[in-house]
């Protein structure tokens, strides 16, 4: 795990010290609301229907145990006692006062984290594999190159005031556990014929109210000249994209609009004058960084335990959490542990303070002391002996934290919607919690087998809607919310956009049409289909009819 | 007159700024240093260029800095739109006019300048601004240097972290 040395601490703090200057001449009457704005939006301030809202930045969803542990003291300090995680793997705080926003800054410098564009129009956290260094589909690790990439982009001089917000996603295996392609930049490790490390290069995915798939345009970028290739793009961006209609303003309008093989060719026009010499990273920085990604702790052991072979015979919870939250890790006798934060009566992404404390005890325990977040709102303990399973389900049983349903119908992404959210059209956690309910029976939830369902309050799509299995859209119509319904998305390495299915259904109207939706895969599957898989293949029309039904 | 801010390695000083903007279309004032727009000098600049005051050009975001390449010897400053304090296109202008074209002369900040946006305008080769909020220049100086520590390479040549020899 990287550790901040006095050069990134003093960094921070310097941060810290200069916004809370900030809000005192803000509360002071010397800066506007509108001056003020973009200076709190880069360190994370919202203002949103209650109050205002914290985001704190969590760098490629990597935690440490004493910053869970600070995390969890905020939230009871500074919150109603929870947290929520987000799609860009941060956690945000909901009820924050202004005046606390600089001391809670600096509580979570203490411990290394902050809120450094964790919004505005500058480059957001890049966020990567929740699984890096502890699976072995990897190339590489993501992570190396996620902090090369943190540390370029904070406080980039040139690309703080961007056309628009702007995100980066790096994935190192053939298995893309970051939504690579609907971000604004996707990297994907890829490795030369030479053995060399390179990345795939893909520009202008996006989701919101004009959702596109990223599209390549550079097969093969030597891994070395990564940010110089990144100052390229980031400068036609920063040029040539439009600033006259923020809903035309993010990279993916510019790439589409020239195509993406020109966007490409001024691409490599630019990035041919860039002083590789001053831009790229020198070699000694990177094996800096990389020595740091190196897991020390892990044991020799035999590839499998007996006594967890055993207590998974004797105990079927464990058994059935051992089927969906349990994966392989790289090194033998390990295992990766999702802990979803998706159980059928709770916020999706919401842990409260006790839950977050005993994460940070678990991971200490049982993880050497690491906690990663997902882009899916879960969190993940990436390095557990098979020998410690049974003890670490648990203590996740007792906080009720062993939700068995990763990757299941009721592991849903939702945005904050209307309960928090200013921008919002309708509830997101209300439909996620009916459809949770709805597939309480956990045999025919994992009969059903992986089934991504994604909601968004709005057009603007924080819930990933787009590329749902199943996507769920809440609008407004004439003061009534309704929700749209869209098959066929996926935000992995299959990444489409999903299509709608019909006319829109009220909030009592989802989980039921969900059932429905299940039902007709359930019939028309063959051999090891997922849902999407068999939409894919039969297509639109019997889902269709099987959810309008009755208004024939 | 509006203050100017002329920020070097020593700090911000206020100075008096000698430069007149001149309105295209209108004449061009008698003996008096001038700043032009890109069209004009384009137009009219070997007329402007030997009258022996001196000259400086306003790029606005939309205009592409490299069309001053062959002028820039010649100019005295170069002046950088910020028609509102959010268009960031000028960042881009000011460092390709240091790190590119190789302009050694003023890089000046005018329209929507606030003391917000001084570290990123120093950052980005900037040198002297017509703030638009009224800040001293010992307001802008601590908000310019206010971080011991940069993470990336820029137009002003700061030393990144990862080349400082207490990097751990």
């Amino acid at each position: 795990m990287y550790r901040y040395d006095a050069i990134d601490k003093e960094f921070l703090t310097d941060r810290s010290n200069e916004f809370r200057h900030q809000v005192g001449r803000r509360l002071a009457g010397e800066l506007s609301e509108d001056q003020f704005k973009p200076l709190r939006l880069m360190n994370g301030l919202y203002l949103q229907l209650h109050a205002y809202m914290l985001r704190v930045c969590i760098p490629y969803g990597t935690l440490n145990v004493a910053q869970v542990r600070r995390l969890a003291w905020i939230a009871r300090t500074y919150d109603k006692g929870y947290g929520h995680f987000t799609t860009r793997q941060n956690i945000q705080f909901h009820w924050v006062k202004l005046r606390d926003a600089p001391d809670i800054l600096d509580a979570l410098a203490e411990v290394d984290l902050h809120a450094i564009q964790t919004s505005g129009n500058c480059i957001r956290n890049t966020t990567s594999d929740p699984r890096a260094g502890a699976t072995a589909e990897e190339i590489d690790d993501p992570r190396v190159w996620s902090e090369a990439i943190r540390q370029w982009s904070t406080l980039h001089p040139e690309f703080s005031y961007l056309p628009r917000k702007f995100k980066i996603a790096v994935t190192a295996s053939a298995k893309d556990r970051t939504a690579a392609r609907v971000h604004d930049i996707g990297l994907a490790l890829r490795q030369g014929r030479d053995g060399t490390l390179g990345f795939e290069v893909m520009v202008g995915g996006g989701m919101g109210r004009t959702p596109f798939i990223g599209q390549t345009i550079k097969e093969f970028l030597p891994a070395t000249r990564l940010l110089s290739y990144l100052e390229a793009v980031l400068r036609v961006y920063n040029r040539a994209g439009r600033r006259d209609n923020i809903y035309k303003a993010r990279i993916k309008i510019l790439v589409s609009s020239l195509g993406a093989e020109e966007f490409g060719r001024q691409v490599e026009e630019e990035w041919a004058q860039i002083d590789a010499a001053r831009a790229d990273l020198p070699d000694t920085e990177l094996a800096r960084i990389r020595a740091a990604f190196i897991q020390p702790g892990l044991e020799v052991l035999p590839a499998v335990s007996d006594s967890y072979e055993a207590a998974r015979g004797a105990n079927p919870a464990l058994a059935r959490f051992a089927r969906n939250n349990v994966s392989a890790h790289k090194a033998p006798g390990y295992a990766i542990v999702d802990v979803s934060l998706k159980a059928h009566d709770a916020t999706p992404g919401d842990a409260n303070s006790d839950q977050l404390e005993a994460i940070a005890d678990l991971a200490e325990r049982f993880s050497l002391g690491d906690i990663r977040v997902t882009h899916e709102q879960n969190l993940v303990l990436p390095h557990v002996k098979q020998s410690d399973l049974p003890a670490l389900f648990e203590g996740l049983v007792a906080v009720g934290l062993a939700t068995p349903n990763i990757n299941l119908v009721s592991d849903i992404i939702a945005c904050p919607g209307l309960d928090y959210c200013a921008l919002a059209n309708a509830r997101a956690i209300p439909v996620a919690q009916s459809i949770a309910q709805r597939f309480l029976d956990a045999d025919r939830a994992e009969l059903v087998g992986e089934l991504k369902i994604k909601i968004s309050g709005c057009i603007n799509a924080c819930g990933h809607h787009h590329v749902g299995h199943i996507g769920i859209l809440g609008v407004d119509k004439k003061g009534e919310e309704y929700y749209q319904l869209t098959l066929g998305g996926s935000g992995a390495e299959d990444a489409s956009i999903g299509k709608i299915l019909g006319p829109g259904l009220n909030a009592d109207q989802v989980a039921p049409a969900v059932d429905r939706l299940v039902e007709v895969y359930l019939a028309e599957r063959q051999g090891e289909e997922r849902f999407l898989d068999t939409y894919r293949r039969i297509g639109m029309t019997p889902f269709k009819e099987a959810v309008y039904v009755d208004a024939h | 007159m509006s203050t100017l801010i002329k920020y070097t390695a020593n700090g911000a000083t206020e100075i008096e700024n000698s430069f007149v903007h001149v309105v295209d279309g209108e004449p061009v004032p008698q003996g008096a240093d001038i700043i032009v727009s890109l069209g004009r000098i384009k137009a009219e600049g070997e007329a402007l260029l030997a009258s022996g005051v001196r000259v400086g050009v306003q790029i606005e975001p939309a205009e592409a800095v490299e069309d001053l390449a062959e002028l820039l010897p010649r100019l005295a400053l170069v002046a950088v739109a910020f028609p509102k304090f959010r268009d960031g296109r000028a960042y881009t202008s000011a460092t390709l006019l240091r790190q590119r074209l190789g302009f050694n002369g003023e890089v000046r900040a005018v329209g929507d300048v606030l003391r917000e946006q001084a570290y990123v305008m120093t950052r980005c080769g900037i040198d002297a601004f017509v703030p638009a909020d009224g800040s001293s220049a010992a307001e802008w100086s601590r908000a310019a240097g206010h971080f011991r520590h940069v993470y990336q390479t820029a137009a002003d040549g700061r030393t990144p972290a990862y080349a400082e020899p207490g990097r751990r």
